[in-house]
């Protein structure tokens, strides 16, 4: 399959896929009119498609160095938009989105902007640049513009610290979809996840990552578009929501300002499982400072341009042009998705809260609310609970509480869709988080086993080593992801943010530096790197720990800080020490043009 | 001045442009965002909540595109550009 002219027939081959995927489906729905129970359709929307990119990923296996690292630098421009765009959007982008849209608002939202105008850094001050210079990573282009091996550890340092902190998030997303899926404990959920993690990436590394990516991003945009849009029909909402939802929401802002926002008691809160929350804030009102949406959306900007895992998606493109046109491919294909999240927030919310609505819970007794089905179900799930506060019976905009997760995961359900939306959704899920975690394990493994294993420790080493170390690390590492994963140690969101302020913290500067100011050295960027690294987590440490913080920077923020220290360092660790050498800045120049040779041969 | 320096002062003034666009949207409009939301955007959204949704996410989707054109015909003009590929 992946021979000769695969390339040629991509179209056909994921189109063939594309078609495959929806007969699936349609297969799906007919056994569910026939009688098949909501447990088994679940199981086979998992196994299909984790199978689908078990096989990928055997034949794309490869004995090269160049096709495992960079996938032979052949992946079309439109096939790697879908590819980055798989590989951005992770199980919290698909799960949580729509939910943190639907609990907080415009503060939230902040997110949306902050993950897609990154992508406008990337293009314009790094992709292109660090595609001429022929890396295979991110760390590759540091140790060899700055030189030095202190550099290139520093680096990795950084890459494993960000990366890992996100990776722990995916995993344990896995875990909790299959635990749901296959209805094992989780536990053991979040190895079967990691052991279909790795059939994707183990053989073929990047190559197998890139193809089974594409097949991912088209399985989870369809489990993403295909309820919201039928949802928005069958409410009468119009059939194409994005243009269409502008009563809906002025609907809301309405029924808010007639409920009113109760605030409960501590007392009151206390019952309330954990993890669940009402709805506290205003749906389309501008509810946070300037600064504080800023700053937000300043950090994922810039920590979306430091994250290597998307920067190496770009390593593998033909060419510089074809590099810069797949950025604007993959943020197309993220667009889609993000979009969609504040309509199918929009329409959630409303068919909950409206009273006029069938679907409204809002003003009926509090014992209705208790019988229905899909009630129960989310109760049971712990996803959804209601009490009677005020003791009048009756259920109160400030009574109702739901999981974030809920709002993907159980508004098909409350719209009456049938049961194959919801498996839909679960492979949805699981195709997001997966091919996340396979970006996110490669690029740390790929760091490690080029970088610091062939770069410092064995120069000398044979590509059949290398590549042996490299499989050996990713297995290791993903191992390493899942035991702690398995602890369950925070929310899904919160882990996924900091590994933004991480990376921006250390790496955005020594990057952007790197392409755009000559004169930055190898001091200034041992500098910025360490310093950067070392005040962002400090920052981080000091709030976590009851810290005021300043400036309104918050733990969510705290890259804003590190990247700033990182910043003046470099600089002015740059200019008290003597300029890069003449070979150095010849090679700057050479990565300011497209056209020659890249500064690493082909097989490095 | 060299043909490469006077390339590299066109890309830098793109870059510059794209970067200026680049902020108007992304954090430009939202020192204003509780005004702008008084008024009607797009379809009938408020504007400030269509910008989150969809207007700043989309302006950057065609920023980017058009940004990859400007810099590929500098790279023309100076003959910088890459031969025979995609």
């Amino acid at each position: 399959m992946i021979k000769g002219n695969f390339i040629d027939n991509l179209p056909k081959v994921y189109g063939i896929y594309t078609g495959g995927f929806l007969g699936f489906i349609i297969i799906m729905s007919i056994a569910e009119q026939m009688g098949m129970t909501a447990k088994t359709i679940g199981i086979c929307f998992v196994a299909f498609t984790v199978a689908i990119y078990a096989i990928i990923g055997y034949l794309s296996r490869t004995a090269q160095a160049d096709a495992y690292y960079v996938a032979g630098r052949q992946v079309p421009t439109v096939f790697n938009g879908m590819a980055t765009a798989a590989d951005w959007m992770s199980g919290a982008s698909f799960v949580a989105m729509a939910g943190g849209i639907y609990f907080k608002g415009y503060g939230y939202m902040a997110l949306l902007v902050g993950w897609t105008g990154g992508y406008v850094l990337v293009a314009s001050l790094l992709a292109p640049y660090l595609r001429k210079f022929g890396c295979y990573t991110v760390p590759d282009f540091i140790g060899t513009r700055y030189g030095g091996n202190l550099t290139r550890f520093l680096a990795v340092v950084v890459l494993t610290v960000a990366s890992f902190t996100y990776v722990t998030a995916q995993i344990n997303a896995t875990g909790t979809i299959a635990s749901v899926a296959l209805d094992i404990p989780f536990q053991y959920a979040v190895y079967v996840g990691l052991v279909s993690i790795l059939l994707c990436s183990m053989l073929g590394g990047m190559r197998g990552v890139t193809w089974t990516q594409v097949a991912q991003y088209i399985v989870l945009i369809i489990a993403y578009l295909l309820p919201v849009f039928w949802i928005s029909n069958k409410m009468g909402a119009g059939f194409f929501p994005h243009f269409m939802l502008a009563d809906e929401v002025s609907r809301i802002a309405e029924l808010e300002a007639q409920f009113g926002f109760v605030k409960n008691s501590a007392e009151n809160l206390k019952e309330v499982p954990k993890g669940l929350a009402g709805i506290t804030k205003a749906h389309s009102a501008v509810n946070a400072t300037p600064w504080a949406f800023i700053s937000l959306a300043l950090a994922m900007m810039m920590g979306t341009a430091s994250l290597p895992h998307v920067m190496m998606r770009y390593f593998t493109t033909p060419s510089v042009k074809a590099a810069r046109k797949s950025v604007g491919w993959s943020l197309f294909f993220i667009f889609l998705l993000y979009s969609s999240a504040p309509m199918l927030a929009t329409l959630s919310k409303l068919s909950l809260i409206d009273p006029s609505l069938p679907t409204g819970i809002i003003g009926k007794s509090i014992s209705e609310v208790q019988a229905i089905d899909w009630y129960q179900n989310w109760n049971q799930a712990n996803l959804m609970y209601v009490s009677d506060f005020n003791g009048n019976g009756t259920l109160e905009l400030n009574e109702f509480f739901m999981g974030g997760k809920a709002v993907v995961l159980a508004t098909p359900e409350i719209a009456g869709l049938p049961y194959v939306i919801s498996g839909l959704v679960a492979a949805g899920g699981m195709a997001a988080a997966m091919s996340t975690a396979d970006g996110l394990i490669l690029a740390i493994a790929n760091a490690i086993s080029h970088d610091v294993y062939y770069k410092i420790i064995d120069p000398k080493a044979e590509t059949a080593k290398r590549l042996v170390v490299a499989r050996v690390l990713l297995v290791v590492i993903g191992f390493a992801g899942a035991t702690i994963a398995a602890m369950e140690i925070q929310g899904i969101l919160g882990s996924v943010i900091w590994a933004f302020d991480f990376a921006m913290s250390g790496l955005f500067f020594p990057l952007v530096l790197g392409v755009w100011w000559k004169r930055a050295n190898r001091e200034g960027a041992i500098a910025g790197m360490a310093l950067g690294l070392i005040s962002g987590a400090g920052y981080l440490i000091w709030v976590r720990n009851g810290g005021s913080g300043f400036l309104g920077i918050t733990q969510l923020t705290f890259g804003i800080f590190g990247s700033a220290v990182s910043l003046v360092a470099m600089v002015v660790v740059s200019l008290i020490t003597s300029e890069p050498s003449a070979a150095t800045q010849k090679m700057v120049d050479e990565v300011r043009v497209p056209s020659g040779k890249s500064i690493l041969g082909k097989q490095h | 001045m060299s043909k490469q320096a006077q390339h590299w002062e066109k890309s830098r003034g793109l870059l510059f442009m794209t970067l200026a666009i680049w902020f108007v949207f992304s954090i430009g409009i939202f020192l204003f965002g509780a005004e702008m939301n008084e008024v009607t955007g797009p379809f009938g959204y408020p504007l400030t909540y269509w910008f989150t949704c969809q207007g700043s996410l989309g302006i950057f989707v065609i920023l980017i595109f058009w940004f990859a054109n400007r810099q590929e015909k500098i790279d023309e003009e100076f003959g910088f550009s890459e031969r025979g590929d995609d």
